[in-house]
């Protein structure tokens, strides 16, 4: 059987969500080992977290330059392992982490890379949606080891215990690779809210909020949810930049999507389309993303949402 | 500046001894991001829609601009020089033409049919190419394309120059006389201090600056900047052959059509009958 390798991804010194997810793609594939980049000291902690998901064996290479020069360092190393085991495809996680990872590997090994898949095939065919969603298409390396990168929330994880053989290794890292020094880093600041990308449900605002984002919040911390905005409502200062969803800001594939006071346009909708339940609150009937909509309603998102959240809590309580 | 004209001395070294610096912009022309998008042949269409200069690569013409205004300018005689690089049909022209207008001193731009359907490793070994021959000292890109959004060809231009990645900078602090660059990146991971020196690739995040919009003056100006079209052989890169492909792709279908209601003052409560009827809640 042939064997498929993973960038085990981490937050907080423990494997993610999204490891399980390309651990899950790989294994369609063939067998999952799993690289793990860890500090020193810190190897044998992060290979024990990977404790779900079908990995069969777990790589470790420990070294500070991973935190010290980041994606270059990193990109090294797994470059080198996949030299040593040739792998017949490499996934890594899609965020700009793994991306900037992969794109340095590929370029490294003239490999063909993938970016941004949704599912991967038996054979490594990739599908992606592109456009905003608005097309679907499979795409594929056409020879050699593919490199590919899957969008996080997209593969439903398989989170069976596993308890893969651990192994220690190490692997040369260039001069090249060390040029970028990380001098201080600071982890994202939570609001208590979920990540945007992350999140099951997002509640995003836009223009309909006047620039009052108080509403949309309390629903989205009644639903637990992400809050978003379109670009109108980034742009007029109303909601940080890092919460916009859309063609330049954050593509979104939450279980739940609510548009509240968003027309639509092909840039918001380009970051949400591949929601799986869309619900649209406009007061203007004719806003194009009620196109979209499973659910709408035509009214005011100041006299809807707050019934609606305490239908919410009273539900939940 | 003559010196740049003579190829094989190390990257950057004559142009940033002077103290002047030599700043590439790398750009691509994109299909409207208003536009829809089709594919046809596995392949983009990009001849029925209007073409932009990237949204994202505005940022960073900008920041491009901005670097070079802060230390000696690159009007005529300022101390520095932009250069626009890019990689595309002819009609990439165009947005070549709209970075000029902005202030950029001249552009290159590699037109070849024989890369047409160019996967990103081969972009990026083109572009590299160019970067290489040209003795940059600094490289800026936005952080994506919005028609392909891989976002990793400046991370590949790096690896492929074997200098610095500073990428997706929301600040960048240039010290010319020390050749130092200090970053702040921003992700999803958090934000980080990162520092590089001559020469680098830098990829900047939309929130970084305001782009300037042409003036009539720069518009005019434009007109008379030289737009240097080079074909593929001409960069010295190595390869044309693109490793990854699309094989099929298709419209995804329309959603069926959902349930749309008027707020009579129940609605609010009714969508909560659908998110509870879904199992959403």
């Amino acid at each position: 059987m042939s064997t498929v390798l993973i960038l085990a991804d981490f937050a907080s010194e423990k494997a993610t969500k999204a490891t399980v997810e390309i651990a899950t793609a790989g294994a369609v594939i063939g067998e999952v080992t799993a690289l793990v980049l860890a500090p020193v000291g810190k190897g044998a902690a992060y290979a024990a977290s990977i404790n779900q998901g079908p990995v069969t064996k777990v790589l470790v290479i420990e070294s500070d330059d991973f935190v010290r020069h980041g994606v270059a360092a990193c990109a090294d190393a797994l470059a080198h392992v996949i030299g040593q085991i040739s792998p017949s495809a490499v996934l890594v996680v899609s965020h700009a982490f793994g991306k900037e990872v992969a794109g340095r590997v590929a370029m490294k090994l003239k490999i063909g890379i993938i970016t941004d898949a949704v599912d991967v095939a038996a054979d490594c065919t990739a599908t992606q949606l592109v456009f905003g969603g608005s097309t679907t298409v499979h795409s594929k390396v056409n020879e050699g080891t593919a490199i590919i990168t899957v969008r996080p929330n997209t593969i439903s994880a398989n989170f069976a215990a596993a308890t893969p053989a651990i192994e220690n290794t190490t692997a040369p890292l260039s001069d090249c690779s060390k040029k970028a020094t990380i001098t201080s880093t600071e982890p994202p600041v939570k609001g208590g809210r979920p990540e945007l990308t992350e999140a099951n449900i997002v509640v995003s605002g836009g223009r309909g909020t006047n620039g009052d984002f108080a509403t949309v919040e309390a629903f989205a911390d009644s639903l637990g949810a992400a809050v978003g905005a379109s670009r109108a409502a980034t742009d007029a200062g109303w909601y940080p930049h890092s919460h916009q969803v859309g063609q330049t800001g954050k593509t979104v594939s939450p279980q739940l999507y609510v548009a509240c006071g968003i027309s639509g346009a092909i840039q918001h909708r380009a970051g949400m389309q591949t929601s799986k339940n869309i619900v649209v609150v406009n007061k203007d009937p004719e806003a194009p993303l009620f196109e979209l909509a499973d659910f709408g309603v035509v009214g005011d998102l100041f006299a809807v949402l707050p019934p609606a959240t305490e239908g919410v809590k009273a539900l939940k309580a | 500046m003559v010196f740049t004209r003579l190829f094989g001395w190390p990257f950057g070294l004559l142009a940033s001894n002077l103290g002047h610096m030599k700043i590439a912009v790398c750009i691509k022309q994109v299909p409207d991001s208003w536009a829809e998008k089709k594919m046809v042949g596995g392949l983009l269409d990009r001849t029925n829609v209007d073409a932009v200069l990237n949204d994202l690569d505005e940022y960073a013409v900008e920041e491009a601009l901005r670097i070079a205004e802060a230390h000696g300018g690159n009007e005529e005689g300022g101390a520095n020089t932009v250069t626009v690089i890019s990689m595309g049909p002819e009609r990439a022209t165009e947005a070549a033409r709209k970075a000029l207008s902005m202030g950029a001193n001249d552009a290159i731009l590699i037109s070849d049919p024989v890369l047409a359907g160019a996967d990103a490793v081969v972009t990026a070994e083109v572009l590299a190419n160019v970067i290489l021959k040209g003795e940059f000292d600094i490289v800026i890109c936005g952080t994506e394309s919005t028609d392909a959004r891989m976002s990793v060809v400046p991370a590949m231009m790096s690896e492929k120059l074997g200098c610095a990645q500073l990428t997706f900078a929301s600040k960048v602090s240039v010290d010319p006389a020390a050749k130092k660059v200090s970053i702040t990146r921003v992700t999803e991971a958090g934000v980080d201090e990162v520092h590089g020196e001559f020469p680098c690739v830098i990829s900047v995040v939309e929130k970084i600056n305001e782009p300037r919009y042409p003036s009539f003056k720069g518009i005019m100006a434009a007109k008379k900047k030289v737009i240097d079209v080079r074909d593929f052989a001409s960069t010295g890169a190595q390869f044309t052959k693109s490793w990854s492909a699309v094989v099929d792709s298709a419209p995804r279908p329309p959603r069926a059509g959902g349930v749309v209601v008027t707020d009579d003052g129940t609605a609010g409560q009714k969508l909560v009958d659908f998110l509870s009827e879904k199992k959403l809640i």
